[in-house]
């Protein structure tokens, strides 16, 4: 009993999936550029019209460097700045973030609070959207129906985003 | 001596009377920035009056008429005001969060007269038009102009308390704020000429950057019957948009006509 007690323990430390958590994963492709800066990242879950529901991760600059606040580079994340960041206090608990390295990041969240907890059942999109200071943006979605099904849902940026995946952890 | 002053004085005529699209000569200031976010936020604004936009090519703005008003309607410094060959150049701290509306131009009187067999013309204020005894000219003529050359910028989100707040000639008021304009989606202001709706108002969009082409590929559109434009701009980048307005005005009992010119800039984003 004490054994098994830990291990779920351990588990919710790690973020390691348990059944029905919702797992994202985005591919930040490496590249082979003169000056490269991290991208700025937002994640988020959208209606079929575009309008924002809920957001779940923004990775930027959060400290000042040399180049000032991170902060003022956000706008740059253009459609999720419009659609909402605009309207946000930054930062946000829980969803704002510091940027990340080349490679596939992935984001367990619960699929019974938070974001996807509150989510009526119906056609969504998950967006992920990035920009990067001297280069480039790109946005990507993938169309999903909540609740998720058992397969993975997965789309590809083309330049500075890779794969995009969402589905449902520990399937 | 005199051809100097001739030429400051022909200067000075036409910095008056550019404005709209009458004239190939476009007015304009660009801000550095329309849209930003975070905190300790500036912007740096060019003004100039030139044939491309917005290139800088034929005389600087005058800045002595440049307000700026914050987004609680209150006056914002312009601060590092220069003035170039071609351009003029000013700075904005944007302290507060929301949408800033830079405003250059003014207001003025136009008279022509008989003199001595000869045409008199005389340009000035409402105040220099009575201490000057222009009125009182045998068969004067007097005409009035409201100019205004404004761009928007934004911190944060976009906020509405700076458009048309004054109440005289040409004022722009958002049906779609103008710093939140997509290529590609439909765009709608709308006009208000003296507070109130300005029907069958001729207004020209072009798009910056025109130098590069061979054609200004400008939209020429006329405002309807509640004072709004619509129009849906095709591609990303700055545009510049002139309206003019002739109608009427009491001048110390008389009836007078007053011409009102508007110009902006805006930006439309990659959708």
């Amino acid at each position: 009993m004490r054994a098994v007690l830990t291990i779920a323990g351990l588990s919710l430390l790690t973020g390691q999936a348990v059944a029905d958590d919702v797992a994202i994963e985005v591919g930040i492709p490496r590249l082979d550029v003169a000056e490269y800066h991290r991208p700025y990242v937002a994640i988020w879950i959208a209606n079929p019209d575009h309008s924002v529901v809920s957001n779940l991760a923004v990775w930027y600059q959060q400290g000042e460097t040399g180049e000032g606040k991170g902060e003022t580079w956000l706008k740059d994340i253009r459609q999720w700045w419009r659609r909402t960041g605009r309207e946000l206090a930054m930062p946000v608990d829980g969803v704002s973030g510091p940027t990340k390295a080349p490679g596939t990041h992935e984001i367990v969240l619960p699929s019974d609070k938070g974001a996807f907890g509150n989510l009526k059942p119906g056609n969504y999109q998950l967006v992920v959207e990035a920009a990067r200071e001297v280069g480039g943006r790109e946005l990507v979605s993938v169309p999903f129906t909540w609740p998720l099904k058992g397969e993975a849902l997965s789309t590809s940026g083309e330049r500075e985003l890779g794969k995009v995946t969402l589905r449902l952890a520990g399937k | 001596m005199k051809t100097t002053f001739l030429k400051a004085c022909a200067v000075a005529a036409l910095a008056l009377t550019i404005a709209g699209s009458a004239s190939a000569h476009r007015a304009w200031m660009l801000p550095s920035s329309f849209t930003l976010s975070g905190e300790g936020q500036w912007v740096t604004v060019d003004g100039a009056i030139s044939n491309n936009l917005f290139y800088p090519n034929h005389h600087a703005m005058n800045l002595d008429s440049v307000t700026v008003f914050g987004p609680d309607g209150k006056p914002v410094e312009a601060q590092n005001k220069a003035s170039g060959k071609y351009r003029s150049v000013f700075d904005i701290a944007l302290e507060k969060e929301g949408t800033y509306r830079i405003s250059s131009g003014g207001a003025g009187y136009m008279a022509s007269w008989e003199e001595g067999g000869e045409r008199k013309r005389w340009r000035g204020t409402a105040e220099t038009l009575k201490s000057e005894g222009i009125e009182a000219k045998p068969g004067v003529q007097v005409t009035g102009n409201v100019r205004r050359i404004e761009t928007f910028v934004t911190l944060g989100a976009p906020t509405t308390a700076v458009f048309a707040t004054e109440g005289t000639g040409l004022e722009l008021k958002p049906v779609t704020h103008p710093n939140d304009v997509y290529a590609g989606e439909k765009v709608s202001f709308q006009l208000l000429v003296d507070g109130a709706p300005a029907e069958g108002v001729e207004v020209d969009i072009i798009r910056g950057s025109d130098r590069y082409r061979d054609s200004e590929d400008g939209l020429k559109l006329t405002t309807n019957a509640e004072g709004i434009l619509t129009f849906t701009p095709e591609e990303a980048g700055a545009y510049w948009l002139s309206a003019s307005a002739e109608g009427k005005s009491m001048l110390n009992g008389k009836e007078i006509g007053v011409r009102s010119s508007y110009v902006a800039t805006f930006e439309a984003l990659p959708h």
